[in-house]
């Protein structure tokens, strides 16, 4: 027993870091993805020249916490038919495999739980790609033909757009030269540019395979609400669905971080070599207080009281941020002894600061797209797939790396590696595109939905 | 002490979700088990300090295999199967054969037990402080050492997947 508990406080006092970590992204992704729903929501709104949600709290920013309420109150209904147990495992699996994917990523060089595993990006990939069983099984465990035509097109999505995604990333890695997230950003350091510059058609590959893997618009067939109800949630409710909903939005986070770690620089700020750009650094603080005063002069309009108080209670939190934000940049410049004490906290928090930049502005982009584009048909998304996705990154790495080794022939490192890379990603394309309109002349472009049993 | 009680809870879910797969008469019941065992087979890897095999049993059988599987399953209506006995007439061939095979591991066991260092396999992880890098090591051995076996392997494997889409081809 008391072998037990000295082994227990030894793990206590060696894990406490990664503990309170995981504990911390636990409790606080819900209140996240509940808030990126109200930005897509506000972002839908504002495409669609409306206001979108405004009743609860100043400009709806309660609306999140309404809703989490009204989801966790609800009745849970469980069909008669449903297979209960697998019924409710698959949303847990879903979410679970979401949240351990959280654990590999690194927001800034400061916070990452799993510190430098060897693995890292494919720790990341791998166990984020297990969320689509809780997608499955879930579809065939409420004994629904729309959830089951739902789960079966998100599998085969899946599994066509893994595929063109781990070629995106080989095409990253071969620039890195490692798997470890902090050594793929030291990298991008090192070279002084990101790699999706490097290789733009891998980034693009990526971002478009990101967005099918996510089941988002305009790929989000296995929701289709015109043709499919909901997909695979169709028979899900209240609490069980928002699960879902969770692991959807951790998941889009998940992607868009991998995609800033290995294309967009991760931590670093744009152009992290050049010292007249460390000015950039204040941005950070400035946006803040910018949104702060904001806050403030929107106070008076307010309709009602408490949202005033609310709305002065935000424009404090922001300036509470960018205080944060800005000691360790300003007390280097006061007592430049203190600079070296400083540094890790200066890298940490603007690291963190860059980096969440980066992923929202991601996923500001997956949600552009969603309100612009018309959903894809099936058959065309699969053609889309297999027939130019998969060449194009195929062949992408193939030149990339040819490009690589004439680069290393030549000593071309960083901005001149450009000369060899940009002229093999536009090969790869126009080699990509020239198979894809081969493949229509030999097979003429069906005029109707192909009658394929799961389509 | 953690390394062992880590090891046993991973090798019990392994051994109860492996005989549960076989057990089970509702196929995606099946799927889930052995997807289980997949995973906990996954899990002692990690404890051996195996990153690399842990991400790609993951990965490979879990992400990529087990979809497929499931998938499949749920293409083909499984209803009548499930009516029907299955595969009983092999019984005692099949009792035969796990039994020769229990025998021959067991005969493995029993005559590496006197050479020295060689007995039962001690579960003892790798020192802590010294991590191999795995991918490293995983990518030196493949394309260093044994390229030559891994190459005939690559050869095979596209082999098949040609002859796979050929045949697949001719029914249409």
């Amino acid at each position: 027993m008391q072998a037990v508990i000295q082994a227990t406080i030894e793990f206590v006092k060696q894990y406490w870091a990664p503990l309170v970590c995981s504990v911390a992204i636990v409790a606080i992704l819900p209140l996240v993805a509940g808030y990126i729903v109200l930005v897509e929501r506000k972002i839908m709104a504002d495409m669609q020249a409306r206001l979108g949600p405004m009743r609860v709290g100043p400009h709806g920013l309660l609306q999140p916490i309404a809703d989490a309420v009204k989801l966790l109150i609800k009745e849970d209904i469980i069909p008669e038919e449903a297979d209960k147990l697998v019924f409710w495992l698959a949303p847990v699996l879903s979410v679970a495999a979401a949240l351990l994917a959280m654990a590999g990523l690194a927001i800034g060089p400061a916070f990452q739980i799993a510190k430098d595993i060897n693995i890292g990006i494919l720790f990341v990939v791998g166990i984020s790609a297990m969320g689509i069983f809780g997608i499955v099984l879930g579809g065939w465990a409420s004994n629904s033909h729309y959830s089951l035509i739902g789960a079966l097109r998100s599998s085969a999505q899946l599994v066509s757009y893994e595929t063109a995604a781990g070629m995106a990333l080989v095409c990253g890695l071969l620039f890195a030269g490692s798997l470890n997230i902090t050594s793929i950003v030291q990298a991008q350091y090192d070279q002084g540019i990101w790699f999706g510059l490097l290789a733009p058609v891998a980034f693009f590959t990526y971002l478009v395979a990101s967005i099918a893997e996510t089941n988002r618009a305009p790929f989000d067939l296995p929701e289709a609400e015109s043709e499919l109800v909901a997909g695979y949630m169709t028979e899900f409710s209240g609490f069980r669905w928002s699960l879902y909903f969770l692991a959807e939005y951790t998941n889009m986070i998940v992607v868009a971080s991998v995609a800033t770690t290995l294309f967009l620089g991760g931590w670093l700020r744009p152009f992290p070599r050049t010292t007249w750009l460390n000015f950039l650094d204040f941005l950070a603080p400035l946006a803040m207080i910018g949104v702060g005063v904001y806050c403030l002069v929107r106070t008076p309009k307010q309709p009602s009281r408490v949202q005033q108080i609310f709305m002065l209670a935000v424009a404090g939190l922001c300036f509470v941020v960018a205080l944060v934000l800005v000691v360790p940049l300003v007390v280097p410049l006061f007592n430049p002894s203190l600079a070296a004490a400083v540094k890790p906290f200066h890298d940490g928090i603007l690291g963190a600061f860059w980096f969440i930049l980066k992923v929202s502005l991601y996923i500001y982009f997956f949600m552009w797209l969603r309100f612009t584009l018309p959903r894809y048909r099936f058959d065309q998304l699969m053609r889309l797939g297999w027939h130019f996705l998969i060449p194009l990154s195929i062949i992408n790495v193939l030149v990339i790396g040819i490009a690589m080794i004439a680069g290393q022939y030549f000593n071309l490192t960083g901005w001149a590696l450009l000369l060899t890379t940009v002229p093999a990603s536009i090969l790869a394309l126009i080699v990509a595109l020239f198979i894809l309109a081969s493949e229509q002349k030999s097979e003429p472009q069906k005029t109707s939905a192909a009658p394929d049993s799961y389509a | 002490m953690l390394d062992q009680v880590i090891f046993y809870t991973f090798a019990a879910i392994a051994v109860i979700s492996a005989i549960l797969t076989v057990t089970r008469r509702n196929v995606v019941h099946s799927a889930v088990f052995l997807i289980t065992a997949l995973l906990a087979t996954a899990g002692i890897f990690l404890q051996l300090r195996a990153e690399f095999l842990f991400i790609v049993q993951i990965i490979l059988y879990v992400g990529g295999i087990m979809v497929l599987f499931v998938f499949v399953i749920m293409l083909v209506n499984l209803d009548e199967a499930v009516r029907q006995m299955r595969f009983a007439r092999q019984k005692w061939v099949a009792l035969l054969i796990s039994l020769a095979l229990a025998a021959q591991v067991g005969l493995m066991f029993w005559s590496s037990r006197k050479m020295p260092g060689q007995g039962m396999p001690k579960f003892a992880a790798a020192p802590v402080e010294m991590l191999p890098p795995n991918s490293e090591a995983v990518a030196k051995s493949l394309f260093d050492t044994y390229l030559l076996p891994f190459e005939i392997a690559s050869v095979l494997l596209l082999v098949a997947m040609i002859g796979a889409v050929v045949m697949a081809k001719k029914r249409t």
